[in-house]
């Protein structure tokens, strides 16, 4: 090494030298703050992925309100946005007294049913049908679009459409038929939605009256969508659609509502336990360098001797932290975008309720914030150290181990 | 050129340490002229001072009592001193420091742990000839060897380097003989002697090694804390 009038050994250098020293315990210490970020990243990338599906599957309902027979709000929402067991029916003469309503630009009565079937998957499960107005359903869901083929021929015509998982799963083109379990009645598969991402995908359509018939449920309905006109004003409206009598309105708004309260449980929860996970390993941060120190107090002492100032030491001790921090936070951040998949997995099998689409949402923006964070923390973690260490003086600090 | 070649100046120092009600003086009124070029070695019992009279006349400590001046500035006088920043400064200026223990950073090569003190501060014309002071030590060959692969009296070797980085005018060592064997504690008296009398570098060495205290040219005894015979 050649060695230059201009050569001296950068602070940084010297701090990164000292941190690798007692390499395990470093090691240690950052996978703590790695840890923490990860959670934290991730419980962020959640918060606002699960409010962007959300948002982005109510948008795709193509109505903003859904009027269904009066019971429990959750299963209101529950049924607008996936189907559901435990349906409640209201008679279909509500759509007249709807469609009389000036506001309504359009709406579409629908029946959902659903039954176990116990040839899908490998203990069977239950398969959602929708039954649907052929001349208005389309027309409020000017999204979907077809894969192969179209919406149905007749009103009643014994076929179905099939969303896009629905027919991978059952393996189902156009033309091919369908038996609806415990039925026995076959239908003629007519068309094969598009992936839209949405609950539409794993749905099975037939027409109206033919589900109806089917099921024995003539005359009845489980919702109808409504399309509000954009003049509207959608309190008075909701107002008036409370006084029809046996049904509840729900409004998109009130399912954001609804769904983001079932799950602001769970975020609490999941809240308490990364701040718990930061202040364990901010904990862990001080006791590495604060040891650290300790360790290396004569070799603070033969600093100062030689000429290191009280805010010297304490910027080494600080970089020393802050290296510590941001190897942890930049950790943490990869952590958490390599396993950002496995966390949704594991978050839809906990949630009572998740959206389609991506559920974890991670920008750079968040990474940045949340390393900014950690380092901000590890930064106020590390003035204790640091100033234990700036205030020694050097004869102390060089007796210090002798004692 | 300074009108005076007296580089520190103690008067009657003292320096009180109390255990409980007791008071212990580890140097009791003592007064002593350290010229610029001076080689002198501080010897005597365990608890005689030496240590505690080094750490005085390099401004690592104050004394309780008496005037110390260093470079023409008076660092203590009537029970009043400089701070530790002020200290710090006159320090950095003046003196290097070598210790029984080596000190060196374990995880920095030889050339680092010598370039360490221009972190913190470089006196002006210093680090010109790094090179040529790590050769003068017999370390040429050793620049990017970790301390670890060192002998002992290398690592003092490179610890004396660590200290004369920034030109310093005095070089105090304490005990830098004590962690070696006798062939290479006479080693580093040598290495003490050549940069006393040719660089000009005044010494101040504590040892109990009476042979190595033989190469300085100046012999100052002590015993509980005040001077017991002087060469």
């Amino acid at each position: 090494m050649k060695v230059k009038n201009s050569q001296k050994i950068s602070l940084f250098h010297i701090a990164w030298k000292n941190l690798a020293r007692k390499k395990t315990r470093s090691l240690l210490t950052v996978v703590g703050i790695a840890l923490a970020t990860w959670v934290l990243i991730s419980l962020f990338g959640f918060n606002s992925g699960y409010k962007n599906s959300l948002d982005r599957d109510i948008d795709n309902l193509g109505f903003q309100m859904l009027v269904v027979a009066k019971g429990c709000p959750y299963e209101a929402a529950t049924l607008m946005l996936k189907g559901g067991t435990g349906l409640k029916y209201m008679n279909e003469d509500v759509v007249r007294l709807i469609v009389r309503e000036p506001e309504v630009e359009s709406v579409t009565p629908m029946l959902m049913q659903v039954v176990f079937d116990p040839n899908k998957g490998q203990s069977g499960g239950l398969t959602a049908f929708l039954g649907v107005d052929p001349a208005s359903f389309p027309r409020l869901k000017p999204g979907l679009s077809f894969k192969q083929g179209g919406w149905f021929t007749d009103p009643a015509a014994l076929e179905v459409v099939m969303g896009y998982e629905a027919a991978e799963l059952e393996q189902r083109e156009v033309g091919d038929l369908y038996l609806i379990p415990e039925k026995n009645i076959e239908l003629k598969v007519v068309g094969v939605l598009g992936r839209s991402g949405t609950q539409d995908d794993g749905t099975i359509f037939l027409p109206l009256q033919t589900l109806q018939k089917i099921f024995g449920q003539e005359g009845q309905l489980t919702s109808v969508g409504i399309k509000v006109s954009k003049e509207a004003n959608l309190a008075e409206f909701e107002e008036k659609m409370f006084k029809l009598p046996d049904v509840q309105v729900v409004s998109l708004t009130q399912v954001k509502t609804t769904i983001m309260t079932l799950v602001s449980t769970a975020r609490i929860l999941v809240f308490s336990i990364a701040l718990i996970a930061i202040l364990i390993s901010i904990m862990g941060v001080i006791n590495t360098v604060l040891m650290s120190v300790m360790e290396r107090q004569k070799e603070i002492g033969i600093l100062k001797a030689m000429g290191a100032l009280a805010g010297d030491v304490f910027r080494l001790v600080w970089l020393e932290t802050s290296l510590l921090c941001l190897m942890g936070g930049v950790l943490g951040a990869a952590l958490a975008l390599g396993t950002s998949r496995l966390t949704e997995y594991l978050i839809r099998k906990l949630l009572p309720f998740a959206p389609s689409g991506g559920l974890i949402s991670i920008g750079a923006t968040l990474i940045l914030t949340a390393i900014g964070a950690v380092v901000l923390l590890g930064l106020l973690s590390g003035i204790y150290p640091a100033f234990r260490a700036a205030r020694m003086r050097p004869l102390e600090a060089i007796r210090s181990e002798e004692e | 050129m300074k009108a005076t070649t007296a580089i520190i100046e103690a008067e009657n120092i003292k320096r009180i340490y109390k255990r409980g009600a007791e008071e212990i003086a580890a140097i009791d009124g003592l007064s002593l002229t350290v010229n610029r070029g001076d080689f002198t070695a501080f010897v005597g019992p365990s608890g005689s001072g030496k240590t505690t009279l080094l750490n005085l006349l390099g401004c690592l400590d104050n004394p309780s009592a008496g005037k110390l001046v260093v470079n023409g500035r008076t660092v203590h006088e009537n029970g009043r001193g400089l701070s530790e920043s002020q200290l710090t400064r006159i320090r950095r200026e003046l003196f290097g420091y070598i210790f029984q223990k080596f000190y060196l950073i374990p995880t920095l090569t030889v050339l680092e742990n010598v370039l360490v003190p221009f972190t913190f501060f470089r006196k002006e014309g210093a680090g010109q000839d790094v090179r040529q002071l790590l050769k003068k030590l017999g370390l040429e060959g050793r620049m990017n060897h970790l301390p670890a692969e060192l002998s002992g009296g290398e690592m003092q070797r490179v610890a004396i380097a660590r200290a004369l980085v920034n030109r310093p005018e005095v070089l105090l060592a304490d005990e830098p003989t004590g962690n070696l064997d006798s062939e290479r504690s006479l080693e580093i008296g040598q290495v003490l002697k050549k940069l006393n009398e040719e660089e000009g570098l005044t010494v101040l060495l504590v040892t109990h090694n009476i042979e190595l205290a033989r190469t300085a040219r100046v012999i100052i005894g002590l015993k509980d804390g005040k001077r017991s015979q002087a060469r």
